[in-house]
C-alpha cells in the first residue's frame, strides 16, 4: 500500500513536471519553478520494507483501526450517504476544505473513509490537526499513525506540491470543534486564508466539503474551564456522555445520520502568477469558499427530515 | 575553483580523522594539514598534524604558510555529553571565530571554508514543519546550551560570508550521527537493553550514517557549493520503528510531564539525556534533503539502513570488545615516516 501510493506520487509529479506549461511564465518564474520542480525528483525513494512513512503514518495502525471501529462508525453508526466524491481528483494534489464539529471531531476520519469506500481511485487523505496535538502525550503518539499532520503551512505545501496528496483543512479550527450545540451548522470565521494562500502556492485545487451529522454525533452543551485548565487540553466539553461516563466516554457518539457532500474543485490557477501575494484575493476566495460551504449546508439541512435517519 | 591545499581543524574529532583519510587517497591534493589540541585517533599517511590551539594568529600563520586554499572546520562539539558546556562553548563559539579570524583579511590565500554544523541548529519545538528546510529559522530562541553555541557559531560564519563574497562558504547541517566508529548520546541510548522514551511521545528521528558525513564533507570540499545545506539520510523513522529494527522494546521511562527532574537522577542508572536531546525525545526532527541531493550527492545508506548497521554493531559489540588495538599517535614516529630519507614511499 505504502509502495503503491509512493509510486503514485511520483508518477503523479512526472506526469506534472511534463505537462508544465513553463512557456506561458515569465522568465523569473519560470527559473524558480524549474529550480522547485528539479527538488521534487529528489524526494525519498521507495523502502518496500518499512510500515510507516516519513510523516509517521503507520499503515499497521490505520488499518486496524480503520477495519474495525471506523469501518462500523461509517457503515451501521453514522450510515454516511456520500455525494460528489469522483470531483475529488485522481492522482494529482488536492486541498480538501470541510466544515468541523464535534467534540472529538469525527468528520476527518469519515471524509477519509468515505474516499476510501467511494471514490474509483481510494487515495489516503492526510489531515491537518493543531501543533497542540503535537505537544500533547497520547495524541502526539497516536495521531501522526492515522495520517494526521500538524497544520504547518511548510507541511501543507510539501504534501501537496512535492508528494501531490490529498491534504484536508479545516479553516475554523478548534473555533469549529468547540463551538455549542446551539450555534450548530453556523460557520465560524474561516482562519486568515491561509488555506488559500496554501493552495495557491501548491498550484492544486481546493475541494470544499459539506458534513451534515457530525454537530448531533457529539453536542457540546458547555465548557469546562477548570479541568480545562488543569489538563492542558485545549477544551473540555461537556457532552451527553461526556463526563459521565468518564474518559471513555469522549468516544461516546450517537447515531446520527451523516451526508458528505463534495463540491466541484476550484481551481487556483485562473488568477496569475504569484496570486497569493495579492492578500485581498486571498480573503476573498476564502469567504467564497466559506459561503459556498454554508450555502450547500444549509440546502442539505432543509432536505434533512430526520436527524437519526436522514 | 581547485582544491589543492586543505586545512582541517579538528583533526583529532572522529570526522576530521576520516575525511583526512579519505581526502589523502585524492593525489590531486598537494597538501592536508590537520591542526587540533589533542593527538590525532586515526592512522595518517600524508596528512601532517601540527598541535595547536584555537588561536587565531597562530592558525593564520599557518594557513599564510602554507597557502592554504580550503579550510574544512571540523571542530564543533554537538554532543553536550562529550564536553562540559564551558569547554564546548570555547570549542564551539570562540574557537569558529578564532578560525575565521585566521582566514579573513584581503591578503589571505583562503578561498573555501566549509563547516560542520548540526541540525540542532533548527532545535526541536512543537510548532516546528515535519521537514526543516535550509531557508527556515527556529521558530524559538534556543534554550540548552549546545543549541545556543551552533546558533552563535553559524551567525558568525554568516557574518564572514557576507564580509567576502570572494570566499565560498558552505555551511552543512548534519542530522543525528550513527555508525561503528562512533559514541554518541543517541548510540549510547540504543545500546541499553531498551530504548528509553517519553510516555505518550512517538518522535519522528532522521540520522545519518557516519560514513556520509565523511562523504558530505569531502562533496563539500570538491565542489564549490555556496550556502547552508541540511546533510540527513533518506526517511524519517518514528522511534518505535528505530526501536524495533534494533529488536529492543520501547521503555516510557520519562514522564510527559517533569521529565527534565526525572531525567535528572536516572543519568546515575546509566542513563544519560543531555538536555538538547530530551527536546528531540518529544517532538523529534525532520530535515528536507533535497537541496545536497540536487548538488550530485548520493548517499550510501538511508536512515533505515544506518540503524540496521547500528543493531548489527550493537549485536557484536559484546563479542568484540576490546579486540581492536587502538591506535596511538607518537609524534617521533610519525616524523619519521613522513621525513626520514630512509623510508621509501612506495612501502609504506
Amino acid at each position: 500500500m505504502a509502495e503503491q501510493r509512493r509510486a503514485t506520487v511520483h508518477e503523479a509529479a512526472k506526469e506534472a513536471r511534463e505537462a508544465a506549461e513553463v512557456e506561458r511564465l515569465p522568465e523569473a518564474t519560470r527559473r524558480e519553478s524549474l529550480e522547485v520542480e528539479d527538488l521534487r525528483e529528489h524526494l525519498p525513494g521507495i523502502e518496500p520494507d518499512r510500515q510507516v512513512t516519513d510523516w509517521g503514518r503507520s499503515e499497521r495502525v490505520e488499518k486496524a483501526l480503520d477495519r474495525t471501529l471506523v469501518d462500523f462508525l461509517y457503515h451501521y453508526w453514522f450510515r454516511v450517504s456520500v455525494e460528489g466524491v469522483d470531483g475529488v481528483p485522481d492522482d494529482h494534489g488536492a486541498l480538501l476544505v470541510s466544515n468541523h464539529s464535534g467534540a472529538l471531531p469525527p468528520d476527518a476520519t469519515m471524509i477519509a473513509k468515505a474516499i476510501k469506500e467511494e471514490h474509483p481511485r481510494p487515495r489516503p487523505l492526510h489531515i491537518t490537526v493543531e501543533h497542540f496535538f503535537k505537544g500533547y502525550p497520547g495524541f502526539a503518539m497516536l495521531l501522526p499513525k492515522i495520517g494526521a499532520v500538524p497544520a504547518h503551512p511548510a507541511n501543507v505545501h510539501r504534501l501537496l506540491y512535492d508528494e501531490s496528496q490529498l491534504v484536508l483543512v479545516f479553516p475554523e479550527g478548534r473555533k469549529g470543534s468547540e463551538k455549542l450545540y446551539k450555534d450548530r451548522y453556523r460557520l465560524r470565521r474561516f482562519g486568515r486564508g491561509g488555506f488559500v494562500a496554501a493552495a495557491m502556492r501548491a498550484q492544486v485545487p481546493i475541494v470544499p466539503v459539506c458534513v451534515v451529522g457530525a454537530e448531533e454525533a457529539q453536542p457540546i452543551f458547555a465548557h469546562l474551564r477548570l479541568l480545562q485548565k488543569l489538563t492542558g487540553l485545549i477544551y473540555v466539553p461537556v457532552t451527553p456522555t461526556f463526563p459521565l461516563l468518564g474518559p471513555a466516554g469522549m468516544l461516546g457518539y450517537l447515531p446520527a445520520k451523516f451526508a458528505i457532500r463534495f463540491l466541484d474543485p476550484i481551481p487556483t490557477d485562473q488568477w496569475g502568477p504569484e496570486p497569493w501575494e495579492d492578500s485581498g484575493l486571498v480573503q476573498t476566495v476564502a469567504e467564497q469558499v466559506r459561503d459556498l460551504i454554508q450555502r450547500n449546508l444549509l440546502d442539505m439541512l432543509s432536505k434533512r427530515s430526520s436527524v437519526w435517519l436522514g | 575553483m581547485d582544491t589543492r591545499r586543505i586545512l582541517i581543524t579538528g583533526l583529532s574529532t572522529f570526522w576530521g580523522g576520516r575525511l583526512a583519510r579519505a581526502l589523502e587517497e585524492d593525489d590531486a591534493i598537494e597538501t592536508i594539514i590537520g591542526v587540533d589540541v589533542d593527538d590525532p585517533t586515526v592512522e595518517l599517511d600524508r596528512t601532517e598534524y601540527v598541535r595547536v590551539s584555537n588561536q587565531h594568529t597562530l592558525i593564520r600563520r599557518i594557513v599564510a604558510a602554507a597557502e592554504i586554499d580550503t579550510v574544512i572546520d571540523t571542530r564543533l562539539a554537538v554532543d553536550s555529553t562529550v564536553a562540559p558546556p564551558r569547554l564546548a562553548h570555547e570549542n564551539n563559539v570562540i574557537g569558529t571565530m578564532n578560525i575565521l579570524a585566521a582566514c579573513s583579511g584581503p591578503e589571505s590565500p583562503v578561498r573555501k571554508i566549509v563547516m560542520k554544523s548540526s541540525a540542532h541548529y533548527y532545535g526541536c519545538e512543537r510548532d516546528d514543519p515535519a521537514f526543516f528546510t535550509e531557508e527556515m529559522e527556529r521558530p524559538h530562541p534556543p534554550k540548552t546550551p549546545i543549541e545556543r553555541d551552533i546558533v552563535e557559531a553559524e551567525s558568525a560564519v554568516r557574518d564572514f560570508a557576507d564580509k567576502h563574497p570572494a570566499v565560498t562558504v558552505c555551511v552543512l547541517r548534519f542530522a543525528n550521527t550513527l555508525g561503528p566508529g562512533l559514541r554518541t548520546s543517541h548510540t549510547r541510548l540504543f545500546a541499553l537493553p531498551a530504548v528509553p522514551c517519553i510516555l505518550g511521545f512517538d518522535p519522528r528521528y532522521q540520522f545519518i550514517h557516519e560514513d556520509d558525513i565523511v562523504g558530505c564533507l569531502e562533496h563539500a570540499a570538491r565542489h564549490d557549493l555556496a550556502g547552508v545545506f541540511n546533510a540527513a539520510a533518506d526517511g524519517v523513522l518514528a522511534l518505535s520503528e528505530v526501536a524495533d529494527l534494533l529488536g529492543k522494546p520501547l521503555a516510557p521511562v520519562l514522564p510527559p510531564w517533569g521529565t527534565g527532574l526525572v531525567a535528572k537522577p536516572l543519568r546515575r542508572a546509566g542513563m544519560r539525556f543531555p538536555s538538547e536531546l530530551l527536546n528531540q525525545l518529544r517532538y523529534g526532527r525532520g530535515l528536507d534533503n533535497r537541496k545536497l541531493k540536487a548538488t550530485g550527492y548520493e548517499y550510501r545508506y538511508t536512515t533505515r539502513e544506518a540503524v540496521q548497521q547500528l543493531a548489527k554493531q550493537l549485536r557484536l559489540a559484546p563479542i568484540l570488545r576490546d579486540a581492536r588495538e587502538p591506535y596511538r599517535y607518537e609524534q617521533e614516529v610519525e616524523e619519521f615516516l613522513r621525513y626520514s630519507p630512509s623510508v621509501r614511499r612506495g612501502e609504506r
